[in-house]
């Protein structure tokens, strides 16, 4: 099976933020690491591999920075990489950026391609259903299990309240991956090593501009939550007090 | 209150790293925090070696991870040295396991042995499933290694070695010792000798009551009569400066290492002092003397970190001299002392209880001072170096 997996590099998720000048995202000077449900995504990508053969490949749209999701993928085991390159991927809306991943791969032929379910920065769940279907492939959602079946696969997709859905869909396909699928893997310092010898193919903005549309995307503003204080003495009866608390509890607090 | 390891970084640290070397140094770290971190405090309460890492450590390719073959990963001196800082941010006990088993047992084998021991011990010793010791120091010399009284004697096609040795770290879980012995028919001249630890007459009997590195194994060794085959002599050894070079390139682990047990005391004094309170309601970080202890961690954390990177790009230049390695395993072990000791101080009465690491690391950096070369003998070393005379 022949598997492309698009990864995405976020701030990392402990780090302290700053937000920047014009207050519409944040400063660049964090730390960064991979999107976490991709990381899954790769991890269960590798085990397809694995398991059946084929070729894994793995993707991204970033700045220079984000290369280095792309080469930690390679230390695990991934066989090559493409990297959309330019610092206009950050910030890009979900159907561009899917666009930018269709074009970028025209001349490949996956069976499978892995998202993340939704990154850990806009969080959109957006880019790997919308690739699906400017590829006109069918896909499934919060996948928690993959197996090959009968002329497709089967997965399994997590819905809400402790159920599952398992679903047979034919190939090609595009699956939005849930974390804790797997037990992720480290990447060992041979593979390391290795890495430095795989093949990356840098995709220049220019080269994909051609199916790229304006971003519809814009964020006004970010700001910090501003922290307030405020102190109520609640009068009456016991039973008035009660009551008073617990409405405030339900409609202002909403802890019940 | 849980504390999280963050890493330390003042000066933009890891803009002299490549990606490569940060990709490595992240790995490690994150092996770290996820299998060592959870159970470090129990081990070193029970005052047991994490067994059950050995293998996954080797997965990952930690053991001789410079060396060049047989398995390994040929990391460059930079990327060794980033492990050996992970580790020890975890741990100085397990750090010191893995420098024994790779700079002090598969480094004398890559660099003074047979192919035929080569291709023997470097593979199984790489995946863990040999595990070596080194023996040079003695129950009467320490310093002073090369006054040792163990001894090698010729008879047929055999070595007969007899001695003690004392303070060998992995001594009673080796595979094999790498032992330092005076060879008889070459005038006393100093050999190493490859001893499988099951061979008649070895013993190796644990040291116990120690207070500091307690979660790494530290034994003595006695060697009555043990006859070994005569391929078992590193070929290429000769001379105390054999066992010395072995050192050198623990030593050069040693700094690393002792950068990251710093770190781990910094940030958790660091993250302690903003959240507790004391005096005004206010965090203990408001008032001007604590603050005096954190700047000054920082200020020799930064330091050390430019001092063993410096020593590292030497290294992978084959520019390094011994002499640069004492100055790294000198500063940043004492360094890293005093960052525990202020550390300690800044926790309160919580500095002494191990729900914190920090005691540990304080009781543990005071057998890295000690051990590869004491501080006293590292500034011998130097003084020598830079004046032209011994003054040991
Ligand atoms: C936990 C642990 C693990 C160890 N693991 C190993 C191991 O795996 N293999 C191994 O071979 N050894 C190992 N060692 C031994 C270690 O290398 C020695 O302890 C070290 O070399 C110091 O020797 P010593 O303890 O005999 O101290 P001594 O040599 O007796 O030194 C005592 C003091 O005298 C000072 N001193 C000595 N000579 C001079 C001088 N000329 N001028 C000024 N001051 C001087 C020293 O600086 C020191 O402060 C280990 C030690 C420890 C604590
Ligand atoms: C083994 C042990 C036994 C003990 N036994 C007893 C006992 O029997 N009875 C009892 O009552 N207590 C006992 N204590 C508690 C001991 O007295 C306290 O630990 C001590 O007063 C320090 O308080 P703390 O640990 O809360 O540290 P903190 O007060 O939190 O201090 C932490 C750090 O902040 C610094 N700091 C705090 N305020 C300032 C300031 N304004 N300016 C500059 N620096 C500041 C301190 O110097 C210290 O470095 C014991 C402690 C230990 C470790």
């Amino acid at each position: 099976m022949k598997i492309l997996v698009c990864m995405k590099q976020v701030p990392q998720k402990d780090a302290p933020l700053k937000l920047n000048e014009s207050g519409t995202w944040i400063r660049e000077d964090v730390s960064y690491e991979v999107n976490e449900p991709d990381a899954y995504a790769l991890e269960e990508a590798l085990r397809q591999k694995e398991k059946h053969g084929g070729e894994v490949v793995v993707i991204t749209a970033g700045p220079a920075r984000s290369q280095q999701v792309l080469r930690e993928a390679l230390a695990k085991g991934a066989d090559r990489a493409i990297h959309l390159e330019d610092p206009a991927f950050v910030g890009l809306d979900a159907i561009n950026t899917a666009r930018a991943f269709a074009a970028a791969i025209k001349d490949e032929k996956f069976d499978l391609i892995f998202t993340g379910l939704q990154s850990d920065d806009y969080g959109y769940a957006q880019t790997g259903v919308i690739l699906a279907e400017l590829l006109g492939w069918p896909h499934a959602t919060i996948i928690m299990q993959i197996e090959k079946a009968d002329g497709g696969i089967r997965v399994k997709r997590e819905l809400e309240a402790g159920y599952f859905q398992f679903v047979d869909m034919p190939l090609p396909a595009v699956l939005t991956i849930q974390s804790g699928i797997n037990k992720l893997r480290y990447a060992t310092l041979i593979g390391i090593k290795q890495a430095k010898n795989k093949p990356l193919r840098k995709v220049a903005l220019a080269e994909v501009q051609d199916a790229l549309s304006p971003n519809l995307l814009k964020l006004e503003r970010l700001y910090v939550p501003q922290k307030t204080k405020n102190t109520e003495v609640l009068q009456g009866s016991a039973g008035e007090i009660a009551k008073k608390l617990t409405e405030k509890l339900r409609n202002e607090v909403r802890v019940l | 209150m849980a504390i999280k390891f963050r890493g330390v970084d003042f000066i933009e640290f890891d803009s002299l790293l490549s990606d490569d070397e940060r990709l490595v140094r992240d790995t490690a770290r994150k092996f770290i925090e996820d299998n060592l971190i959870p159970i470090i405090e129990q081990c070193n309460r029970e005052g047991r070696f994490p067994r059950e890492l050995v293998k996954p450590m080797a997965e990952l390719g930690f053991y001789g991870a410079s060396l060049k073959g047989y398995g390994c990963a040929g990391m460059s001196n930079v990327e060794y040295g980033l492990v050996m800082q992970e580790m020890e941010r975890g741990d100085s006990g397990v750090r010191s396991f893995v420098s024994v088993q790779s700079a002090l047992c598969m480094y004398p084998i890559y660099a003074f042995g047979s192919e035929e021991q080569k291709q023997k011990w470097l593979p199984a010793m790489q995946k863990g499933e040999k595990l070596g010791c080194f023996g040079l120091t003695e129950p009467d010399f320490g310093s002073n290694p090369g006054g040792m009284r163990t001894r090698a004697q010729k008879t047929g096609k055999e070595y007969v070695l007899n001695g003690e040795k004392m303070w060998i770290t992995s001594g009673s879980i080796a595979d094999v010792a790498v032992i330092w012995a005076k060879n008889e028919e070459e005038d006393d001249n100093i050999r190493g000798f490859l001893v499988e630890t099951d061979r008649p007459g070895f013993r190796a009997a644990d040291v116990h009551g120690k207070w500091s590195l307690r979660a790494s194994v530290t034994s003595s060794l006695s060697l009555q009569d043990v006859r070994i085959p005569e391929c078992n002599l590193l070929p290429k050894s000769g001379g105390l400066k054999s066992p010395l070079m072995c050192l050198n390139q623990a030593r050069y682990g040693i700094a690393w290492g002792a950068v990251g047990a710093a770190m781990a005391c910094y940030d958790c004094a660091l993250q302690y002092a903003q959240f507790r309170k004391q005096f005004h309601d206010q965090p203990i970080a408001s008032h001007q003397l604590v603050q005096e202890k954190l700047v000054w961690m920082i200020n020799e954390i930064t330091k050390g970190q430019l001092l063993v990177l410096q020593v590292g790009r030497l290294k992978d230049q084959e520019r390094a001299g011994h002499q640069h390695i004492s100055m790294a395993k000198r500063n940043n072990v004492w360094m890293a002392l005093e960052c525990a000791r202020m550390a300690r101080d800044i926790l309160g009465a919580n500095g002494i209880a191990d729900e914190y690491p920090i005691f540990r690391h304080m009781a543990n950096l005071e057998s890295v001072k000690t051990y590869e070369g004491t501080h006293d003998i590292h500034t011998l070393i130097i003084g020598s170096n830079i004046t032209g005379l011994d003054a040991f």
